[in-house]
């Protein structure tokens, strides 16, 4: 959902850089506290990931397609202040090296990605977590909803954004149903690849997890002993 | 991603440092093998936008003409090729970007934490 220049006006496009540094901003203080000796690589090794994941288009039908924004896997791995900053520097290569989204529109995409993406996912991520059973095997379907909400609420966002300044004059109505239509069916398929990266470094590395810290706290002696991994 | 979960039966643990080599092996593979088989349609944006009438009002970023643009090296013919080593130049330069990030952030981050060392927010 790279939003190129020109589909939001100038004074719109000003606001969500505004927006989107203020957000920056705080990440960069909140992730200090995210990032120790043995997760900071980490923070490198998930931005790879998203940039990779983010060129593999994924057919939705009727000649469409949706890629992994990869918001919710960041916040949930490495935490979401860390993936406001991964999002951020995966669109601002995206955007000066690739012309991937425009270069006006940089404040837009991080808002929806960076920020809306990514923290819509954590609070929903967070929200799973806590009314399924205390264990590690609940992150699977917590990640999978929060990805899963994490593209249409970014969808939505871009909707508010498009009736503050958007450029043609569009009916909204009709706007925002193909936006969270086309946006849910892709977000299937963010939760999908969410759950399934998550799982993976659930089950080999869960003491890297960001998202499996209170899970592992209370079974700290039973962590390392395959029982408590599979359990 | 499968390579992660590639352990010992009987630890089900890795290293680190295995964990990392995978994922960048992964991510590499991603971006300079997978890419090339990707979807070619417009992304749902692009299609809402099409079908609504305002994809006419995009207008070409000013880093269009960049040698990487549109996710290919310019100069190279075999769009496979142009599309993966662009592809992996990019995870590249997004780990360099990121790791140095997270470099500066932990260094200030430890001075602070040192001057502030009594307070228990620090």
């Amino acid at each position: 959902m790279h939003v190129p220049d020109g589909f939001l006006d100038a004074p719109t496009s000003v606001g969500t850089a505004v927006v989107a540094a203020a957000g920056v901003a705080i990440a960069l203080r909140g992730s200090r506290r995210e990032l120790d000796d043995r997760t900071a690589p980490l923070a490198g090794l998930v931005a790879m990931f998203v940039f990779a994941a983010q060129m593999l288009n994924f057919p939705v039908g009727l000649g469409t397609s949706g890629h992994l924004l990869g918001g919710a896997l960041a916040a949930i791995l490495v935490g979401p202040y860390t993936a406001t900053l991964i999002l951020t520097v995966v669109l601002l290569v995206q955007a000066l090296l690739f012309a991937d989204g425009g270069i006006t529109a940089l404040g837009t995409n991080i808002t929806l990605m960076g920020l809306v993406g990514v923290w819509v996912a954590w609070a929903v991520f967070v929200g799973v977590r806590a009314i399924l059973p205390k264990r590690l095997s609940s992150l699977t379907p917590a990640s999978f909803v929060a990805g899963l909400v994490s593209v249409p609420a970014a969808a939505l966002a871009f909707v508010a954004f498009y009736a503050i300044g958007g450029q043609a004059p569009i009916d909204l109505t009709a706007l925002t149903g193909a936006m969270l239509a086309w946006h849910t069916v892709i977000g299937v398929g963010e939760g999908l690849i969410t759950a399934l990266v998550v799982a993976s470094v659930v089950a080999t590395r869960p003491d890297l997890v960001h998202g499996a810290q209170p899970l592992l706290k209370q079974r700290s002696l039973t962590v390392r002993s395959p029982e408590g991994i599979s359990a | 991603m499968s390579t992660e979960t590639a352990t010992e039966p009987k630890t089900r643990r890795i290293s680190t440092r295995t964990l990392i080599i995978s994922g960048v092996i992964v991510a590499i593979v991603l971006a300079g093998l997978i890419s090339g088989f990707a979807s070619s349609h417009p992304d749902g944006l692009e299609y809402v936008a099409e079908q609504l009438g305002f994809h006419s009002t995009a207008q070409d970023s000013a880093a269009a003409t960049g040698p990487l643009a549109d996710y290919g090296v310019s100069g190279v013919e075999n769009a496979r090729l142009s599309g993966g080593l662009a592809g992996i130049i990019g995870v590249a330069v997004v780990a360099v970007v990121m790791g140095g990030l997270v470099w500066l952030l932990r260094r200030s981050g430890s001075r602070q934490t040192a001057t502030r060392a009594t307070d228990p927010e620090a």
